[in-house]
């Protein structure tokens, strides 16, 4: 039997362009550059993270160049950073060094828990969308703060679904689903994917996309759980579109009552 | 010669006096850099720099002489997620 894929005109929209990819990949966390292309190929994603970090003279192979010949396109982000302030310089660092308007802007809060700092968030956020920068706004899962970040101009939200590198999934999908409702601009699940269900129930919760790094990066075969990845990102979405049934209480049976024989019917 | 003594990504380095911004780049990435400040081969640098905390947009570099003590952050795409 042949398939139809009923996804094939399904396209991702961000910024005025179109990707056919849901999944962002992010980079960090692998053993290797080539255990990140192997992985990246896998995943079909069209656009990955990358950090901003010093320049190293003698460097082993370059994850901008490998990026350029698997013709992802690059979204910096501004992991590391604390306030406003250093987020707004390594953005424009990011810009002058990639030459894309696009930031994944993270403010963390503390090394423990890798969170947003709302306060600092928010201010960067203001700052560089006053400077036409497509601001990527990764947040706590907090409905307020996500309608202040659109608000404010930027281009997606990217709640977490549980802290950064944590494997938890999505701790709050009903705060997930607040926001998708509420939001005018995508939405992207962004931080504690662990596996595939994860990224799948994201998709079925109506997110945009699904961005995720060490899931993949950090599992024990990359290159396979980005496969995994890849076709989580697509079940959830078809299953997004297709509708789900509501959830009853009691059994529903899908075999029709009519028709069976009455020895059998005598016995229910 | 005369040299002066600037910090490059954290780390104590010399130039010769009179080195440009353009000079240290071509220097530590190992690429002909034109006036415009990108590669004379034609492809993409992929580098940024910073001087004492503040952007230096390509285009300044060959204007800009180094003086001894700036602060300079050379960048670039790293693995991250």
């Amino acid at each position: 039997m042949s398939t139809i894929d009923h996804l094939a005109t399904d396209m991702f929209d961000i910024d005025g362009q179109q990707f056919s990819s849901r999944l962002i990949l992010g980079t960090g966390g692998a053993s290797s550059l080539a255990s990140v292309e192997q992985a990246l190929q896998a995943s079909g994603t069209e656009i990955t993270t990358v950090a901003i970090r010093h320049f190293a003279a003698a460097g082993s192979g370059s994850v901008y160049e490998l990026l350029r010949r698997n013709n992802v396109r690059p979204l910096p982000n501004t992991a590391g950073c604390f306030t406003a302030r250093d987020a707004v310089l390594t953005a424009q660092l990011a810009r002058e060094a990639l030459e894309t308007n696009w930031i994944k802007l993270e403010v963390i809060a503390d090394e423990h828990t890798l969170l947003p700092d709302p306060i600092e968030l928010f201010s960067a956020a203001e700052q560089l969308v006053a400077e036409d920068f497509t601001v990527f706004a990764y947040t706590n899962d907090d409905p307020a703060l996500a309608k202040r970040l659109e608000d404010v101009g930027v281009a997606a939200i990217m709640p977490a679904g549980s802290p950064i590198g944590s494997g938890l999934g999505i701790l709050n999908p009903h705060n997930i689903s607040t926001i998708v409702a509420r939001s005018n601009v995508p939405v992207i699940l962004d931080a504690g994917v662990g596996t595939a269900s994860d990224a799948a129930l994201a998709m079925e919760l109506g997110c945009s996309a699904v961005l995720l790094a060490s899931a993949v990066t950090r599992a024990h075969n990359p290159a396979l759980m980005a496969q995994g990845m890849r076709e989580a990102v697509r079940a959830g979405r078809a299953a997004h579109l297709a509708g789900r049934i509501p959830r009853r209480d009691v059994a529903l049976a899908s075999s029709p009552a009519e028709g069976m024989m009455q020895t059998l019917v005598g016995e229910l | 010669m005369h040299s002066i003594d600037i910090q490059l990504n954290n780390q104590a380095h010399s130039v010769p006096a009179g080195s440009t911004a353009r000079d240290l780049i071509a220097t530590h990435t190992s690429r002909a850099l034109g006036e415009d400040g990108r590669a004379v081969d034609g492809s993409r640098l992929g580098v940024a720099l910073a001087v004492n905390g503040a952007v230096l947009p390509r285009g300044k570099w060959a204007s800009y002489a180094l003086c001894a003590g700036d602060r300079l952050d050379i960048v670039t795409a790293a693995q991250g997620g």
